[in-house]
């Protein structure tokens, strides 16, 4: 018995599905992705009663304290539209405007990770919903990572903190390239900044867009520290923009990427 | 029913890692709840029974995440099968013994898992001593406390059935 199973599973594991994975990954991922969609949902059922019943103190004085907020966003607004409304001219008058929109579907993080070693997390959209491989993951602050895995009602999505990940970024400021890299932590390491590049602790680093995933300009963090040694930078420390540990929403980028549409 | 409860905490193990441990600790958890089972389970039955469970174990995690099938598998499956054969040769009843047991585990999973990575030029991990020391801690941490959730449940049912008995 146990060698028919063990020789089931060796072939599942070499045969693909029409979606170029392996047929046991995507059998035990599929299978998973629902067990952890209802176990999400239960516990988000608990977790709402618990926010929209119990835990209610305070609300008063948030709601005072919001509407302040929300008056000084709006005077924010209004300087941004300003100031949006003068850069859209200049970019006319350089005829630098860019042509791409982003298309984008919302999802549900339903899971984390199976292992330590690997960070990823599981979305509630598959290709039932337009999402597929190598797709790039944004959240509002920034970005996420990249679809690794589809399957019809569910993704695996490779967070950028990953080992295995990376991602090509320039420093906004000087547009000192690189390439950020995740080292398994909750720390990115930037690489390949040439030693001549002006770069300093608090810089905003964005994607750049060369490796084909990721929509340039995104932001992916702040440089948190710089080791240098004989004019070489040895040791470059982001703080992701993100914080990997509360996503519940992220956003699924469905436009092709350049690479793609050539 | 021995394959039923194995199944079953290595279930459990799985569900609590990729749900409750996102929602504590987010993906950033450095927890293994997964060899926690395994180890325990190798403990309460033994080295073939811990050598199964750690094959299953490793399988699941290996297709739920993004590494190499097998790798996981083949280490949890050694894990288990030393965890269990240790604890035929000695006594492990206490806590302290226990919590060395977890910690060990931990260290050699982690020693076993790198090393075939590196040793395949699958990836590289520079430096994971910090987190390789605070996931022993943490696995052996959770380690006790459901060690000590197994041996107290039986006998809350036991005085919970006893005090439903009719007096008289």
């Amino acid at each position: 018995m146990g060698v028919i199973v063990g020789h089931i599973l060796l072939i599942a594991a070499q045969v693909n599905t029409r979606r170029g994975v392996p047929l046991l990954e995507e059998f035990t991922f599929g299978t998973f992705a629902e067990i952890q969609r209802a176990a999400t949902s239960a516990i988000a059922a608990v977790r709402d009663n618990w926010v929209n019943y119990v835990a209610l103190q305070d609300v008063r004085a948030e709601n005072a304290r919001l509407k302040e907020e929300v008056a000084a966003l709006r005077i924010g607004l209004q300087q941004e539209r300003a100031l949006a409304q003068q850069s859209r001219v200049l970019q006319d008058l350089l005829d630098l405007k860019s042509a791409v929109t982003l298309s984008t579907v919302a999802a549900s993080v339903i899971a984390g990770g199976a292992s330590p070693e690997f960070r990823t997390i599981t979305i509630d959209k598959g290709t039932d919903g337009g999402v597929f491989a190598d797709m790039a993951v944004l959240a509002p602050s920034g970005v996420v990572g990249r679809v690794v895995m589809p399957t019809s009602r569910a993704s695996k999505v490779q967070l950028l903190i990953d080992r295995d990940a990376a991602a090509g970024a320039i420093v906004e400021r000087s547009r000192a390239q690189g390439v950020v890299v995740g080292t398994g932590t909750d720390r990115f390491r930037l690489d390949h900044v040439p030693g001549a590049a002006d770069i300093q602790v608090g810089d905003r680093v964005v994607t750049s867009g060369i490796e084909g995933i990721y929509p340039k300009g995104f932001l992916i963090g702040q440089i948190e520290s710089i080791e240098r040694q004989s004019g070489e930078f040895t040791g470059v420390v982001v703080r992701p923009a993100v914080e990997f540990s509360a996503l519940e929403t992220v956003l699924v980028v469905l436009t092709p990427t350049a690479s793609e549409a050539q | 029913m021995k394959a039923a409860g194995v199944l079953i905490a290595v279930a459990l193990a799985l569900a609590l890692q990729t749900t409750l441990a996102r929602l504590v600790v987010g993906g950033s958890a450095a927890i293994d709840l997964v060899l926690v089972a395994v180890v325990a389970v190798a403990l309460t039955t033994g080295p073939v029974s811990g050598m199964l469970a750690g094959s299953v174990a490793g399988l699941i995690q290996d297709s739920l995440s993004t590494g190499v099938l097998g790798i996981g598998g083949l280490s949890k499956s050694v894990i288990g099968f030393l965890a269990g054969a240790i604890s035929q040769q000695f006594i492990l009843t206490s806590a302290l013994p226990r919590f060395v047991m977890f910690v060990g585990a931990t260290l050699a999973h982690a020693a076993l898992f790198m090393g075939l990575n590196v040793a395949l030029g699958l990836r590289t991990f520079p430096s994971p001593w910090k987190a390789v020391a605070s996931q022993a801690l943490g696995n052996a941490v959770v380690g006790m406390i459901a060690f000590a959730i197994m041996e107290a449940l039986p006998g809350v049912i036991e005085r919970r059935r006893a005090g439903r008995r009719p007096r008289g």
